[in-house]
């Protein structure tokens, strides 16, 4: 199972637990560590296609324990370029390695702007502080 | 311990099956089975000692205290069985014609009677075959009604956030889209977030009251204001009717469509999973929607209307789940007017266990309770890391069934508790010190707790497995497995 | 405090329970329920009874009915007066069973959830299928469910429901499909059994193509036929069957079916005026993440024994909710677990044997009653003959003789009047049949 919880400095974060790694006009995009814990081991990923277009603060994927299922909210609209098979294949994956290769999906980001709009680390801890 | 199926042995068997040496017709060869089904091989004896140990595995009223939330899981009362059996009842084609079935519509009318006089509502069906099916013919009703009225547009029904997920899953069914309604800090429906959700696009309300908290809602009357005032309809989920019979009435509050669980509040054994019966009352002005066929009096005959013109249609075979019906019918008979007193109790015990168990755990909601209540295991959690679950498996060797754990979903690590009316102050007692005695040791030995069950025939089981790799079939390839048998 | 029906608290109990709440009277534990909705009379319904008389009152409401030991029946028409077994009684009536729940509670819950393994594989076995739920409420409600299956995997809308299915099976798949966004279309029935090339027709553009065999006629269907043709137009397969003709009649599955659902009443449950009985729905493993209802699936504990589970709960209405494949929670698990002790019982032989019984006993029949068979294809177990008059009456004629002769179809299918359904069971005996033969001779005379 997963290691110790973190939220990595380098990434911004969405209230629904999700984060995005942006590199230029990209993102790589995930659940974070507080997700997975409270979902416990995930059994599924059903990810988007590629090519598909995601909505910022809409669902584009469903992640599933044994007793929840999760919708997967997209921090950031854009398009997807690549879903990562390994979470697909292995779905434990996201559990072990969150930030790592635990990742989502790839997108090509639609609205820059909206990247302003997303918490940091320090934000993000407290947000799941008050829960 | 062995499948039924890995004590096979080819040439054993139970049963015989008489055969009046007639010829038999030849089935044409491509409609006839040509691999025999893999049927269990076994004489009669280790089928009997096979289900015995089957039995032994399991845990049901009759075993001990099974106080799982939501389920009213009260004493089943063995004339019940033995009622049902008669061969009047038992033996009876749900064909017959009506002048052949007077006993059974008889009863079945004078149950009618019954629920809706407990309902304050006057007609009713008993054909949905369990609750989540009288919400689903609820829902249909609501639309049929709609569609009368020409109000094309109300397309959407409410629901609480802490609503039974059969809520949801049925407006959807129905073709309905879904709208949440917030719960205050004392339980009810927020009546702001509800006036400002609620428009000529609403169809209708479905609430469970008492809530899934266990709390009766404080403002039922204005959120009954709310929807009638703008033309919609109210649902009333009888999941929790157990806690107000003879005190309180769904169409007294104000709902026009109610479900009954019949195997919650009238008594019908849950049978390790159902049957159930779900029958729906509704005022006058939906009687003409509902199922076909009911059963009417003509005098002193009855008879099965199957002429209603304006109904939805049909939602399970024949008139409902008839056994269902003799089983709650004489339970009915058994209390009377008493009825009232079973909801006095049930409420008194669950109130009595709430108050002797929230210094211990942490209360949501701290206002006396109905036939129900919902603990937090959430300070546990935090400082001993025991959990709800761990709580809900040490119960086990305390021989008690836990509760229903985490929900409802609005309070983390839920223990929902209802302990029903048949139980005595002793069994009650016990069940508090069991609890107290988890949490005391949630302090002391944490990892016991985190291992339990420790004394039942299978210690915690591995569901991310099953759920990964789903094997939900016996699969034959042990040996002894009627192995001349060719796998198709 | 009272102790009426099954309470059991007394009075000195209430006096403690009610000082430990702190409150001074019950009244005041119903303080929460607002005062105008307070229901502030007793309510009327018929007085208690003690045990005796309750037991008195309901023998006599069953005393008024006609059933199958006290007239000589040949009703059929999806509930049939099929031998139950002795040990189906004694183990619906162990507690541990009748009044255990849904098993959310796995290590409490081992007998029923090996149970419900055991009667999953042996529907599966039986119908050449895959996996199989935990039951449904009933042979109507699966194929609705079927339906549903079929629509969501193949964005399909359309379902083709042949006319020789069951009216009733019809009738609520019809109140179902509004809800889900369902077109319904019949395929008629030509002489009493369904055209392959008319469905294959009609199931262009369909989810599911759902048929019945042996047919509401009792008629066998040319079933592999009828299933290729609903694949040929890309549609779902579904054939609905009767678990007592599987010893006998192909399965499902091998013929090609993606489903196959069904009334299990035959198999291990009376009669019982229509229900409670068990609904089973198989599919392929194609479609086991769409299946409605509870699923259970084998896995191993902290020690590495077997054990049981409720599995691909997320599917499910308490998890996820709005989205869930169906809002099924209550099942018919008793009922089911009476089904599968009923086929442990028969086995394989026995089972085979139930079905060449009742279809010699349908033979003899066509034989010695002395009306016309009004379809001439093979029979399974029912068999549709034509009366000189109205069907109807001759129900009601040869009741007066003591024999109830079936089913008047023409109650379903206008045009059908005269046309009489007799089902044979291997609890009737050519004797029996001699009888019936008699009685229908004399009121058709």
């Amino acid at each position: 199972m997963a290691g110790s919880e973190s939220y990595p400095d380098d990434l911004r974060y969405h209230p629904e637990h999700d984060w995005a790694r942006v590199d230029g006009d990209e993102a790589v995009m995930g659940i974070t560590w507080y997700a997975q814990d409270s979902l416990g081991e995930l059994v599924l990923f059903d990810g988007p296609e590629v090519g598909a277009t995601l909505t910022k603060d809409e669902a584009y994927a469903e992640v599933e324990s044994v007793k929840a299922v999760s919708d997967v909210i997209a921090p950031l609209s854009g398009e997807v370029l690549e879903v990562n098979q390994k979470a697909v294949d292995e779905p434990e994956t996201v559990n072990e390695d969150p930030y790592g290769e635990g990742w989502l999906v790839r997108i090509r980001i639609s609205a820059p702007g909206e990247v302003e709009a997303l918490l940091d680390a320090g934000a993000y801890r407290a947000h799941i502080a008050e829960l | 311990m062995e499948l039924i199926f890995e004590k096979s042995q080819p040439g054993r068997r139970a049963g015989r099956v008489p055969s009046y040496d007639l010829p038999v017709p030849e089935i044409p060869a491509e409609l006839r089975r040509e691999t025999p089904p893999r049927l269990p091989e076994v004489p009669e004896n280790e089928i009997v000692r096979h289900f015995t140990e089957l039995a032994d595995r399991n845990f049901g009223i009759d075993t001990g205290f099974y106080p799982l939330g939501s389920c009213t899981m009260k004493y089943n009362p063995r004339v019940n069985e033995r009622v049902v059996g008669l061969p009047g009842f038992r033996d009876l084609h749900p064909l017959q014609e009506d002048e052949g079935a007077q006993g059974a519509l008889e009863l079945m009318w004078e149950l009618q009677e019954i629920l809706a006089e407990v309902a304050g509502l006057p007609a009713v069906t008993l054909q949905p075959a369990a609750g989540s099916q009288g919400e689903l013919t609820g829902l249909m009703l609501m639309r049929a009604a709609f569609a009368d009225r020409g109000e094309h547009g109300r397309n959407v029904i409410i629901t609480a956030d802490t609503a039974h997920g059969t809520n949801p899953a049925s407006v959807t069914m129905a073709g309905f889209e879904l709208a949440k309604v917030a719960t205050t800090d004392r339980g009810n429906l927020d009546l702001d977030d509800l006036r400002g959700k609620v428009d000529d696009r609403t169809a209708g309300l479905m609430l469970t009251n008492p809530s899934t908290l266990g709390l009766f809602d404080e403002g039922i009357e204005e959120v009954a204001e709310v929807f009638h005032s703008r033309g919609a309809l109210l649902y009333y989920d009888g999941a929790n009717l157990n806690a107000v019979v003879g005190r309180s009435r769904p169409g007294d509050m104000g709902f026009d469509i109610v479900h009954y669980n019949l195997h919650k509040t009238f008594s019908q054994p849950h049978g390790g999973g159902g049957p159930g019966g779900g029958p729906v009352a509704v005022r006058a002005e939906l009687e003409p929607f509902l199922p076909a066929p009911v059963v009417v009096r003509d005098g002193d005959a009855f008879r099965l209307d199957h002429d209603r013109p304006r109904s939805i249609g049909r939602v399970r075979g024949f008139a409902g789940p008839f056994g269902v019906f003799v089983r709650s019918y004489a339970f009915m008979r058994a209390y009377g007017a008493a009825l009232r007193e079973m909801s006095d109790a049930a409420v008194l015990n669950a109130n009595y266990l709430l108050a002797r168990l929230k210094d211990v755990y942490d209360l949501p909601y701290d206002r006396l309770c109905m036939h129900e209540f919902v603990l937090s295991a959430r300070s546990l959690k935090r400082e001993h890391g025991v959990t709800a679950l761990d709580v809900a498996k040490r119960l086990m060797d305390h021989g008690i069934h836990p509760p229903t754990i985490y929900f409802p979903l609005v309070v983390s690590e839920a223990l929902m508790i209802e302990p029903t009316e048949t139980e005595t102050k002793e069994r009650l007692d016990e069940f508090v010190d069991a609890m107290r005695s988890i949490a005391a040791e949630a302090a002391t030995d944490p990892e016991t707790l985190k291992g339990a069950p420790h004394t039942r025939p299978v210690r915690r089981l591995d569901e991310v497995k099953a759920a990964k790799e789903p094997v939900v079939r016996y699969a034959f390839e042990q040996p002894g497995a009627a192995a001349t048998i060719e796998s198709r | 405090m009272s102790t009426a029906g099954y309470l059991s608290l007394t009075a000195a109990d209430r006096d403690a329970m009610l000082e430990a709440i702190g409150v001074d009277s019950i009244d005041d534990l119903f303080e929460q329920i607002p005062v105008g909705v307070r229901f502030a009379r007793e309510l009327d319904v018929p007085e208690a009874l003690p045990e005796a008389s309750l037991v008195r009152r309901l023998e006599e409401l069953a005393a008024r009915n006609a059933d199958t030991s006290r007239e000589l029946s040949f009703l059929g028409m999806g509930i049939y007066d099929h031998y139950v077994p002795a040990i189906v009684d004694t183990f619906l009536s162990r507690g541990e069973f009748l009044t255990a729940y849904t098993p959310y509670q796995p290590e409490m819950s081992q007998g029923v959830l090996q149970s419900i393994f055991e009667y999953q594989t042996a529907i599966c076995e039986l119908t050449a299928m895959d996996v199989s739920n935990a039951s449904g409420y009933d042979g109507t409600t699966v194929a609705a469910d079927a339906c549903l299956i079929a629509r969501h995997a193949t964005g399909r809308s359309k379902v083709v429901l042949a006319e020789a299915l069951s009216p009733q099976v019809r009738q609520v798949v019809k109140t179902y499909a509004p809800g889900f966004g369902m077109e319904v279309v019949e395929v008629p029935h030509d002489e009493g059994a369904t055209d392959p090339a008319a469905l294959g027709a009609a199931a262009q553009d369909a989810a599911a193509v759902v048929f019945q065999q042996p047919n509401v006629f009792g008629c066998l269907e040319r079933a592999p036929a009828l299933a290729a043709a609903a694949a040929d137009a890309g549609a779902l397969p579904v054939a609905h069957v009767d678990l007592a003709s599987l010893g006998l009649l192909e399965a499902p599955g091998s013929y090609g079916c993606a489903m196959a659902i069904g009334e299990g009443q035959s198999i291990g449950n009376h009669q019982s005026y229509g229900g409670p009985h068990y609904g089973f729905l198989a599919a392929r493993n194609e479609f086991i993440r769409r299946m409605p209802g509870r699923i259970v699936g084998e896995t191993t504990d902290l020690e590495g024994r077997r054990g049981f589970v409720l599995t691909l709960q997320t599917r499910e209405q308490h998890i996820r909710r709005e989205k869930a494949t169906s809002n099924m929670t209550t099942n018919q698990t008793l009922l089911a677990l009476a089904g599968l002790i009923t086929l442990c019982w028969l086995g394989p032989e026995g089972l085979r044997e139930l079905g060449e019984t009742c279809t010699a006993l349908a033979a003899y029949a066509k034989e010695r009653v002395g009306l016309p068979v009004a379809f001439d294809r093979p029979h399974f177990k029912e068999v549709a003959f034509r009366t000189p008059i109205p069907a109807r009456e001759v129900v009601a004629r040869a009741r007066e003789h003591g024999v109830h002769p079936g089913y008047p179809l023409g109650r379903d299918y206008p045009g059908l009047d005269d046309v009489l359904l007799v089902a044979f069971t291997e609890k009737r005996t050519p004797a029996d049949v001699d009888r019936l033969a008699e009685v229908l001779a004399e009121v058709c005379g």
